[in-house]
């Protein structure tokens, strides 16, 4: 395979750029995208992300994320709906307009399980779509990785690893010769803007 | 990279040879690139005709009111309902691709929920307008919902035409959700393959911003499984809602406990039905017939089937309820009316389309020729319109009293406005699958990965 490291001279940070965001290396396939995230973090590294243009699996165990606030937020508002749900319609059939029916029972729970049940779905599936959209920190249409070269293809056929410039254990030298070293097709220097 | 331009008919599941590039390029390139075909133009055209049929209808019946159609009583319900119910029913197909078959594992689902879940959201539209325009005063459709008012009152909610409010307005909801979610990662590769600025823009503001990352990814799945799971329960509620208003009522044909199973497999018969109308064309203009493939509308041949044979099933079973239960108006409803009273041809054209035709489905050779499939399917369109105006029409034509019996015949304005929705229906396709990707680019990738692995797991 043609391993395309760049020399420490080409991750000088150019002049107009600003502080240096971190190091993208990329890789040609999701296994060694993987294989090279898992070494990555147990080589000590936190602050770690990559970039897929699809989901693959074992990727975000193997960098480590844990995160499980959307199924949790999903829950909390699927039974915030169906309580809600079913107490609205409690105080409207009993408490706003009690209407007797034949003397039937004001609590007609038979006959509202269907629209507790439309509330519990639409509550839990709007607060999971939000949440995943803000937990993600999106919309967010400018991000620094968006100037690495070639991240376009990180949409397409190409998959990314970036080790962050705020990683205490971060050394541009350092950090790039252990990407290269684990088989990047190219590592290059990721700058914010100003 | 494969000849896009010629492909072969196979049996995969992706024609062998498709690569991550090759999947975005034939998908992607379809929104990217700046011609307009002459094909999708005079569809667009033709679809566009229809549709101001639509808009004059509509026009003139809020003008008007709902006097110029042939609704009156006894069958105050006629084309509206018919139209909904069949409307809502063929989403139905969308719906069970994009999740149910996801929670199966079924992968073939892969390169057709796309623009299934496209189809569910603007059948939806479709069967949404015809209870507004049914209500007769529309300007006050907003007493549907429950919301503070000077006269005190809420919605009934013990009935089940409340129930079908927020039924079907929850299903549009989360449909849309659902397929925003999904689209959300190939607006991003639109974003960046895109050169008309323009086109950057408007895709780079859709996409929120994606960029893939690896967290927003688990966060991405868990949503989309949960999704899924959620879609689920609510795709057979939503049905069996709307069998509600029938079947909560003391009519005889109606009155039934049948009516939610055989509603939601009805349903899902006429989505597929629809799904490989709408396919069939869509593989063979697009050049995707190495990404839906034979396979795929072999299997969803088979799933019409199976469902067809439970939709028959429920009609035995009427037939059967209608002698067992010895009650003399549902004996009466069963044989005197639907079989052989004034709409007896449309009860066994209903048969004829619904039960006998779409048995050749039973031979591998019908399932997979392209032209059988696209003519049962049509047929199976109209069964299932049929039907739903056998069920609407003949219970509430022959009451229990003869003295309040009368038929029911549609006007020009019912038939233009149930047409005007095909046009309706036709454009928001037509429009979708020039400006969006019609398959999951991300899905298909993932397919295409799993694909490459197959051979070293087995």
């Amino acid at each position: 395979m043609d391993q395309v490291v760049e020399r420490p001279s080409a991750i000088e940070p150019a002049g107009a750029g600003g502080a240096l965001y971190g190091l993208m290396a990329e890789f040609p396939s999701p296994e060694t995208l993987v294989a090279a995230g898992r070494q990555v973090r147990e080589a000590g590294y936190k602050r770690i992300d990559a970039f897929s243009p699809f989901p693959v699996e074992d990727l975000s165990e193997a960098l480590g994320f844990r995160d499980q606030w959307v199924p949790w937020l999903m829950l909390l508002a699927g039974i915030g709906g169906c309580v809600g749900g079913f107490g609205f319609l409690w105080w409207c059939t009993a408490v706003s307009y009690p209407l007797n029916i034949g003397g039937r029972p004001l609590l007609a729970w038979p006959s509202w399980i269907p629209i507790t049940f439309e509330c519990t779905v639409l509550a839990s599936a709007l607060t999971g779509v939000l949440g995943m959209i803000l937990l993600n920190g999106l919309p967010m249409p400018y991000h620094p990785v968006f100037d690495a070269p070639g991240f376009e293809r990180a949409s397409s056929n190409s998959f990314f690893l970036c080790v962050e410039a705020r990683d205490p254990r971060f050394d541009r030298e350092k950090t790039q010769a252990l990407l290269a070293s684990l088989g990047a097709l190219s590592v290059s220097p990721v700058e914010q803007r100003k | 990279m494969v000849d896009i331009e010629r492909q072969e008919e196979t049996y995969d599941l992706v024609a062998p040879g498709q690569t991550y590039e090759s999947v975005t390029e034939s998908i992607g390139g379809l929104v990217l690139n700046n011609r307009i075909s002459l094909k999708w133009l005079l569809a667009l055209g033709f679809s566009a005709c229809l549709l101001s049929l639509f808009v004059g209808a509509v026009t003139w019946l809020v003008l008007f009111g709902v006097g110029i159609w042939g609704v009156n009583i006894p069958v105050g319900w006629g084309f509206a309902i018919v139209n909904f119910v069949w409307w809502i029913g063929i989403g139905h197909a969308g719906t069970l691709i994009s999740a149910i078959l996801l929670l199966l594992h079924q992968s073939w689902r892969t390169s057709i929920n796309r623009f299934a879940e496209a189809m569910t959201l603007f059948a939806v539209m479709c069967a949404g307008v015809f209870p507004l325009l049914h209500l007769g005063r529309h300007q006050y459709f907003y007493w549907l919902m429950p919301f503070p008012n000077t006269m005190g009152l809420w919605p009934q909610f013990r009935s089940p035409l409340v129930w079908d409010v927020f039924a079907v307005s929850t299903y549009m909801t989360v449909s849309a959700l659902f397929w925003f979610v999904g689209l959300i990662p190939d607006l991003a590769t639109l974003r960046d393959r895109a050169t008309n600025p323009v086109a950057r823009v408007i895709f780079g503001a859709l996409a929120l911003g994606w960029r893939g990352s690896a967290l927003h990814w688990r966060r991405y799945m868990a949503l989309y499984l949960i999704l899924a799971g959620l879609s689920t329960p609510l795709v057979l509620s939503v049905h069996t809602i709307v069998s509600f208003d029938f079947a909560v009522g003391i009519v005889p044909g109606w009155h039934s406990t049948i009516f939610p199973p055989y509603f939601v497999a009805g349903a899902i018969y006429a989505g597929f039905a629809m799904v490989l109308l709408l396919a069939i064309p869509l593989r063979a203009t697009c050049n995707l017939k190495g990404l839906i493939t034979m396979r795929h509308l072999e299997n969803m041949a088979k799933l019409m089937l199976a469902t067809g044979l439970i939709v028959f099933y429920g009609y035995i079973m009427e037939v059967f309820f209608g002698w067992y239960s010895a009650n003399p108006y549902e004996r009466y409803m069963t044989f005197n009316n639907r079989m052989f009273g004034p709409y007896k041809w449309v009860y066994w054209a209903l048969i004829v389309c619904n039960g006998l035709v779409p048995q050749v489905l039973w031979f591998r050779k019908m399932r997979t020729s392209i032209p059988v499939l696209f003519a049962t399917a049509l047929v199976v369109s109209v069964g299932m319109w049929l039907e739903r105006f056998v069920i609407v029409v003949t219970s509430l034509a022959r009451d229990y009293m003869p003295s309040k019996w009368g038929n029911y015949y549609p006007t020009a304005y019912d038939w233009a406005t149930y047409i005007g929705t095909i046009g309706l229906f036709l454009v928001l396709f037509l429009l979708f699958v020039r400006v969006l990707p019609s398959i999951s680019m991300s899905e298909m990738r993932e397919l295409v990965h799993h694909d490459e692995h197959a051979p070293q797991e087995a």
